[in-house]
C-alpha cells in the first residue's frame, strides 16, 4: 500500500503506523464518563470507506487523516491533522 | 567430455556449441551446452526418467519446458546449498551443476516405494482423513512420519544457507511481465513514448515463444526482429530489461513483487554478490504479457515418461536442438499442436501418427501427412504402454468406436492453451470463460493492470504484437508520457481451431495433477462424496496445491468436475488465485534481515569505551546496554553487581542512560500541553527545576514515566523510558496534532542527540567539580535536589545537568552532545580516579531502584493504575489530562486492587524470583486465592538479602503480613513478608544531601 503524505509525497506503507478510526472526537473535560467510554472503546471497523488516523513516523512525523476503502485498500484522500505541519500563524 | 549427447541434433538451436558444460545427474557425468536448461540437457542426453511421483512413486519424465513443470523437480547443489523441488525446466545449465532426483530409494530406476502403487486404493482423495482417523494420538506418532517417508518431494538442506539475499526497490511508469512478442511490443510502444519501463523476463533469454516458434514479423524472421527490437530497447535509457526475473505478485497501490535469480546460474555466487534479489517495483501501470500455458489432456498413462506437452517438445527440438523422441505421435484437439509435427519433421524425426480429436483436419495437414507417410487418426489416446524407459505403444479410441495402436517413443499432447491469469487474479479478480478458445481469460485485474497477447487469450502472433503494442502505448499515456509510439510491428495470425477435450476415459490411472498424484477418478470420487465446490475439491484432493500450484492441472480438474456435476465450466468456476506465481525462497523475503543483522543494533555513545572495559552487554530492544563490568577474580555476575552497588552507595559511580527517550518541548503553550499529557502539573514548574511525571493511556492505565525539566519559560526537556521512547513520541505527536491542535507547541525528538550519564554516590559532587566549569555553583544551595539547568564544562562544551536520582543517592544526570559521549565516559574515569569512580551497568541500576522502591518496566505492565503504583496522589484534580476520566472507573479504583508493595523472604538466606504468585499463608494455592505476583527481585548488597517488589491485593494495608510465595514453574514455595517498598533511605535524605 502507498500513502501520499501531503508533506512528503507518495511513500510506502512501511513508513506509516496505523491507529484506527479517525471519527471519534475527544470529549470535552466535563462530558462525563459515558462519553469518554464511547470515545475510548466504541470504534467503527467498517468494511468499506472509512477515515483513519495514520502516523508518518518514518517521514515527517505528521498525523494524517486517511480515507481508505478497507475492502480494496483504495485511498481516496489524505489530509494532515489539524495540528500537523508548520504552525498556523493565525490561531 | 563425458557421455555423448545422443539426442542432440547436429545443428541448430539457440545453444552455444563452443561452450560445452559438464554436469552430474544422480552422480552420472553428462554434458550440455551454454544456453541449455537442465531439462534440455537431460533431453539431449536421452534421459527420460527424472523423478518419482509424490504418492505412488510412479516414474516421471519431463512434461513441459517452463516454470509450470509438475514432474521434473530435482535437488540442486549439495551441502548447505542443497535446494529441493527445483524445476529442471527453468534451471539454467552451468559447468559443474549437480542435480539429484527426488523421492526414490535406493535409486531412481529401482524405487522400492513404488510398491505404493499396489496400495493405490488407499491413496485416493481424502485418504488422510479416512484412513488414519483413529486412534487420534497415532497420527503424530505413527501415521504422519510413515506417510512423510513414503510420500514427498525433495529434502531441504539442514544447515544454514551460506548465501546472501538482497531486497531492492524500483520505480517506473510501466512494468511489463514477460518478453514474448506482446511484452516486447508493449515495451517498444511505452519506451518510444518516453515512459520509464521495466520489463521482467523469467527466462535467461528474452523472446518468449519466439525463441521456439519463430515466425515472421515485419517481413523479418522472428530471430532478426527480436535482435533488432532488443537493440532498440537497449538504446533507450529509461527501459530496463531484467532477465531471470519473475514478476510473482501484485500488491496494493501499484506495488509488484519480483524475484531476480542473480546467481542461480552459477555454482555459487561470486564474492560480495547475492544469490537472489527480491524486488519491490512501484509502477503506475502494469502490462501482463505472461503468455499462456499449454494444457494437457487427461488420459490413462498420461504421466508416462516420454509424454510431453506439444509446445514443450518443439521447444526442445527447435530452441535446444534436443530430441525427446525419435518417433513421435501427436495427440491434439487444436490447430496449434500441429506445429510440433512441422518442427519434428524439420528436425528429421519420424511422425508415428497424429491423433486429432476434432472431426476435421485441414487439407494442408492432410497433405503434410500423406507427403511424410504418417496417418491421421480421428479419436483420442486412451492408454499408454510404457514405463520408466519411456513410451512404447499408444492405444487410440477412434471416433466411431474402433481401436488402434500406434508405436512411438514419444507422445506430444496439446489440449489447447490457458492464458496465464495469476497476476490479474491476485486481487480476487475472477477470470471469465471464453467459449471460442475454451479457456479462462483475465477479468477484474487490479487497478492499473492490463493483460495483453496470449495472457489475454489472443494467441496469434499478430494479435500478440498488436495487443501488446496498444497496451504499452496506453500505459505510457496513462502514466503521462506522450511521445510518438511509431508503427506497430505487424505479423500474421495463425489459425487456432479447437474442439474442447479434457478427459478420455480408459483403463488405468489418468492424472490431472501430476505433482500431487491426483487422478481423474479422485476428482470423480470427490464429487460423489460431496466435495463439489472447486475450493472443496482442491482441499479434499490436494489438486493444485503442490509447488506448481496446478498451472497445468487446475483447469482440467474443474472441467472434469463440471462434467460429472453436469454444470458448465464457468458455473463451476475457479479457485482463488494467490501469489507468489512461482515458489520464492523465504531467504529472499528475509534478505539481509538474518542473524546479527536481523534488526538494527543501537549502540550507546559510550559503547566502545564500555567494550574496552570488558562490559557484558544485554539486548534491550534494539539497544546493547552494559549490564555489568566484570573484574578479574569475580566469580559471577552477582559478585560484580554487588561490588558496583556498594561502590555507588559508598563513593561514586556512573552509568550510561542515553537510551532513555528525550524530547524537547518548545513553545508558549509547552506547559499547558504537558499538563494535558501528564497526570501531574508542569505549567507551574519553575525554570531550572525538574519534576517526575507519570502519563496514562486514555483508558486510565499507566503508560510511561520519566522526569521533565524546565530549561526556559517556553522550553521543557522530557524523558521517557527506554522501551517507550518511540511510542511516547508518537503519542505526544498525536496529542499535539490531533487532540490539541490549537496549542502552540512543538516537539523534537533528541534521543540520539544527547549522551546522558547518571553519576551517583556521596562523592558525586567532588567528581563533577573536576569536569564542570569552576564558575558553576554545584552546592546544595546553588544546585538543589531536582534542579536542572544548562552548564558549561571545563573546555567550553555546553551540557545539561539535572539533579535527579534513580539510585537514591546524591546524584546528577548530565547530558552532553552525543558525539562527546565516549569522551565523557573516559573523562569521568580519569577525573573520578581519586574518588574510586566505578562504572555500573543496568543490573546495578536495577538493584538500586528496587532498594529505593522505584517502579520500572515490570511494574509499568500495562495493567497498573497510578494508585496501584502508589502514585495516585499525583493525579491532579484541577485539570483535564489524558486518561483522567477512565482512571476513575469503578474497577480501576476498587479497594482490592493489586498494588505495589515490598517483599522480603522470612528466611533471610533465601533467593527470590520474580513471577512467583502471592497466596495467603496457610492456603493451598489456586486461582481463587491468587492475590498477585512478584514483579522485580534483586539481591540487596545494602540489606545483605534478597528483596523484591510485588503487586499484591490490598498490599499497602497488609504491611507486616506474612504471605506465601508459590512458584509452580520452578517448583518453589516459601514465605515472604509484605513491607514498605522503599527499603533504603525511606526519608530520602541521601539524595537531597
Amino acid at each position: 500500500m502507498r500513502i501520499t503524505c501531503p508533506f512528503c509525497g507518495e511513500r510506502e506503507l512501511g513508513e506509516f503506523t496505523y491507529l484506527g478510526d479517525a471519527k471519534p472526537q475527544r470529549p470535552a473535560a466535563d462530558a462525563g464518563e459515558d462519553a469518554v467510554y464511547d470515545y475510548v472503546y466504541l470504534r467503527d471497523n467498517i468494511a468499506g470507506v472509512m477515515d483513519e488516523n495514520w502516523y508518518h513516523g518514518g517521514g515527517c512525523r505528521s498525523w494524517l487523516k486517511v480515507t481508505r476503502n478497507t475492502l480494496t485498500h483504495e485511498i481516496s484522500s489524505v489530509e494532515p491533522a489539524a495540528g500537523a505541519g508548520a504552525r498556523q500563524v493565525a490561531k | 567430455m563425458s557421455s555423448s549427447q545422443s539426442h542432440r541434433l547436429a545443428a541448430g538451436g539457440l545453444i552455444d556449441r563452443t561452450a560445452p558444460l559438464t554436469f552430474r545427474f544422480d552422480g552420472k557425468s553428462l554434458s550440455g551446452f551454454k544456453g541449455d536448461t537442465l531439462a534440455s540437457a537431460l533431453v539431449a542426453n536421452g534421459v527420460k526418467l527424472v523423478g518419482r511421483s509424490f504418492k505412488y512413486h510412479r516414474p516421471r519424465g519431463i512434461l513441459t519446458a517452463g516454470s509450470e513443470e509438475p514432474n521434473a523437480l530435482v535437488e540442486l547443489r549439495s551441502g548447505a546449498r542443497r535446494e529441493p523441488n527445483t524445476r529442471a525446466t527453468t534451471t539454467e545449465l552451468y559447468d559443474g551443476l549437480e542435480a539429484a532426483s527426488q523421492n526414490r530409494w535406493p535409486s531412481l530406476a529401482f524405487d522400492v516405494m513404488s510398491v505404493n502403487q499396489l496400495f493405490a486404493p488407499i491413496f485416493v482423495a481424502g485418504f488422510y482423513y479416512k484412513t488414519f482417523m483413529w486412534p487420534a494420538k497415532f497420527w503424530e506418532a505413527v501415521y504422519e512420519p510413515a506417510i512423510r517417508r513414503a510420500a514427498g518431494l525433495g529434502r531441504a538442506a539442514n544447515i544454514a544457507d551460506p548465501d546472501h539475499y538482497d531486497k531492492a526497490w524500483a520505480h517506473c511508469d510501466v512494468v511489463i511481465a514477460g518478453s514474448g512478442p506482446a511484452g516486447l511490443a508493449a515495451a517498444l510502444a511505452a519506451g518510444r513514448s518516453g515512459a520509464r519501463v521495466i520489463l521482467c523476463e523469467e527466462d535467461f533469454a528474452p523472446g518468449g515463444r519466439l525463441l521456439a516458434d519463430g515466425g515472421t514479423i515485419e517481413g523479418l524472421p522472428a530471430a532478426e526482429w527480436l535482435s533488432r527490437t532488443l537493440a532498440e530497447l537497449g538504446a533507450m535509457p529509461d527501459v530496463r530489461i531484467m532477465t531471470r526475473t519473475t514478476l510473482f505478485g501484485v500488491y496494493d497501490g501499484g506495488t509488484y513483487g519480483a524475484i531476480e535469480r542473480v546467481n542461480d546460474h552459477v555454482p555459487s555466487p561470486p564474492e560480495h554478490e547475492v544469490r537472489q534479489r527480491l524486488w519491490r517495483i512501484v509502477a503506475k501501470r502494469c502490462v501482463v504479457a505472461a503468455g499462456s500455458i499449454e494444457r494437457p489432456i487427461v488420459f490413462a498413462g498420461n504421466d508416462t515418461p516420454g509424454v510431453m506437452m506439444a509446445s514443450a517438445m518443439r521447444t526442445y527440438v527447435k530452441r535446444y536442438a534436443a530430441t525427446p523422441a525419435k518417433r513421435v505421435a501427436l495427440f491434439t484437439n487444436n490447430e496449434d499442436g500441429w506445429r510440433t509435427v512441422e518442427a519434428a519433421l524439420a528436425a528429421g524425426l519420424q511422425i508415428a501418427a497424429v491423433i486429432d480429436a476434432r472431426p476435421d483436419v485441414s487439407p494442408a495437414h492432410r497433405s503434410l501427412a500423406s507427403k511424410n507417410g504418417f496417418t491421421v487418426l480421428h479419436g483420442a489416446v486412451s492408454g499408454v504402454d510404457g514405463g520408466k524407459d519411456g513410451v512404447r505403444k499408444i492405444s487410440v479410441s477412434l471416433t466411431g468406436g474402433a481401436r488402434a495402436e500406434v508405436e512411438a517413443d514419444g507422445l506430444a499432447v496439446s489440449g489447447g492453451w490457458n492464458p496465464t491469469v495469476g497476476l490479474t487474479s491476485y486481487h480476487r479478480g475472477r477470470p471469465k470463460w471464453r467459449d471460442d478458445i475454451a479457456a479462462f481469460v483475465p477479468d477484474g485485474a487490479p487497478p492499473g493492470m492490463v493483460a495483453a497477447g496470449a495472457a489475454n487469450g489472443a494467441f496469434g502472433l499478430g494479435a500478440c504484437l498488436r495487443e501488446g503494442f496498444e497496451a504499452g502505448a496506453a500505459a505510457a499515456r496513462d502514466a503521462g508520457r506522450g511521445r510518438g509510439v511509431g508503427s506497430l510491428p505487424v505479423a500474421d495470425d495463425e489459425a487456432f481451431a479447437l474442439t474442447p477435450l479434457w478427459h478420455v476415459s480408459g483403463k488405468g490411472k489418468a492424472f490431472v495433477d501430476q505433482q500431487h498424484d491426483v487422478t481423474a477418478s479422485d476428482v470423480e470420487l470427490a464429487q460423489r462424496e460431496g466435495f463439489q465446490s472447486v475450493e472443496h475439491l482442491k482441499r479434499y484432493t490436494t489438486l493444485g496445491m503442490a509447488t506448481d500450484q496446478g498451472k497445468t492441472s487446475n483447469v482440467a480438474g474443474l472441467a472434469i468436475m463440471a462434467a460429472v456435476t453436469g454444470k458448465s465450466i464457468p458455473e463451476t468456476g475457479t479457485t482463488i488465485y494467490r501469489p507468489p506465481y512461482v515458489p520464492v525462497a523465504i531467504g529472499a523475503f528475509a534478505g539481509h534481515h538474518r542473524d546479527e543483522t536481523f534488526h538494527a543494533t543501537r549502540l550507546t555513545p559510550s559503547h566502545h569505551w564500555a567494550a574496552e572495559q570488558g562490559a557484558v552487554f544485554v539486548d534491550t530492544g534494539l539497544w546493547k546496554r552494559a549490564q555489568w563490568y566484570p573484574r578479574a577474580g569475580e566469580k559471577d555476575w552477582l559478585e560484580s553487581v554487588t561490588r558496583e552497588v556498594k561502590a555507588v552507595r559508598g563513593g561514586v559511580g556512573f552509568c550510561d542512560v542515553s537510551t532513555l527517550g528525550k524530547i524537547d518541548v518548545h513553545g508558549p503553550d509547552a506547559g499547558a500541553f504537558l499538563d494535558r499529557v501528564y497526570i501531574n502539573t508542569f505549567s507551574n514548574l519553575a525554570v531550572g527545576k525538574a519534576r517526575y511525571g507519570l502519563m496514562l493511556r486514555e483508558d486510565g492505565i499507566v503508560y510511561d514515566d520519566g522526569t521533565t525539566s524546565r530549561l526556559a519559560e517556553d522550553h521543557y526537556f522530557l524523558t521517557t523510558t527506554t522501551a517507550k521512547a518511540g511510542p511516547v513520541m508518537q503519542h505526544l505527536e498525536f496529542c499535539r496534532q490531533v487532540l490539541f491542535p490549537k496549542l502552540d507547541v512543538q516537539l523534537t525528538s533528541v534521543s540520539d542527540q544527547w549522551a546522558q550519564f547518571s553519576i551517583a554516590g556521596p562523592k558525586t559532587r567532588d567528581l563533577l567539580k573536576e569536569l564542570v566549569d569552576p564558575a558553576e555553583d554545584l552546592s546544595n544551595e546553588g544546585f538543589p535536589f531536582m534542579g536542572a539547568r544548562e552548564v558549561r564544562l571545563r573546555g567550553g562544551i555546553k551540557a545539561r545537568l539535572f539533579r535527579i536520582s534513580f539510585s537514591g543517592e546524591m546524584a546528577f544526570e548530565i547530558s552532553v552532545p552525543a558525539r562527546h559521549g565516549e569522551a565523557m565516559a573516559r573523562n569521568l574515569m580519569i577525573a573520578g580516579k581519586p574518588f574510586g569512580v566505578t562504572p555500573y551497568g543496568t543490573e546495578a541500576l536495577g538493584v538500586m531502584r528496587i532498594e529505593k522502591g522505584h517502579i520500572a518496566g515490570p511494574e509499568l505492565s500495562g495493567t497498573t493504575t497510578a494508585a496501584d503504583l502508589g502514585l495516585g496522589k499525583m493525579m491532579s484534580t484541577k485539570k483535564d489530562f489524558i486518561g483522567r476520566v477512565m482512571a476513575g472507573r469503578e474497577a480501576l479504583v476498587a479497594a482490592d486492587r493489586q498494588v505495589v508493595v515490598g517483599i522480603k523472604p522470612t528466611d533471610k538466606t533465601r533467593r527470590l524470583r520474580s513471577g512467583a504468585h502471592i497466596i495467603p499463608k496457610g492456603e493451598i494455592p489456586g486461582p481463587d486465592n491468587d492475590q498477585g505476583y512478584v514483579t522485580s527481585v534483586c539481591f540487596s548488597p545494602t540489606l545483605e538479602q534478597w528483596i523484591g517488589l510485588a503487586l499484591v491485593e490490598r498490599g499497602r494495608e497488609r504491611i507486616g503480613e506474612i504471605v506465601h510465595a508459590h512458584d509452580p514453574i520452578r517448583g518453589e514455595d516459601y514465605d515472604v513478608e509484605l513491607c514498605n517498598p522503599v527499603f533504603y533511605d525511606p526519608d530520602g535524605g541521601r539524595q537531597r544531601g
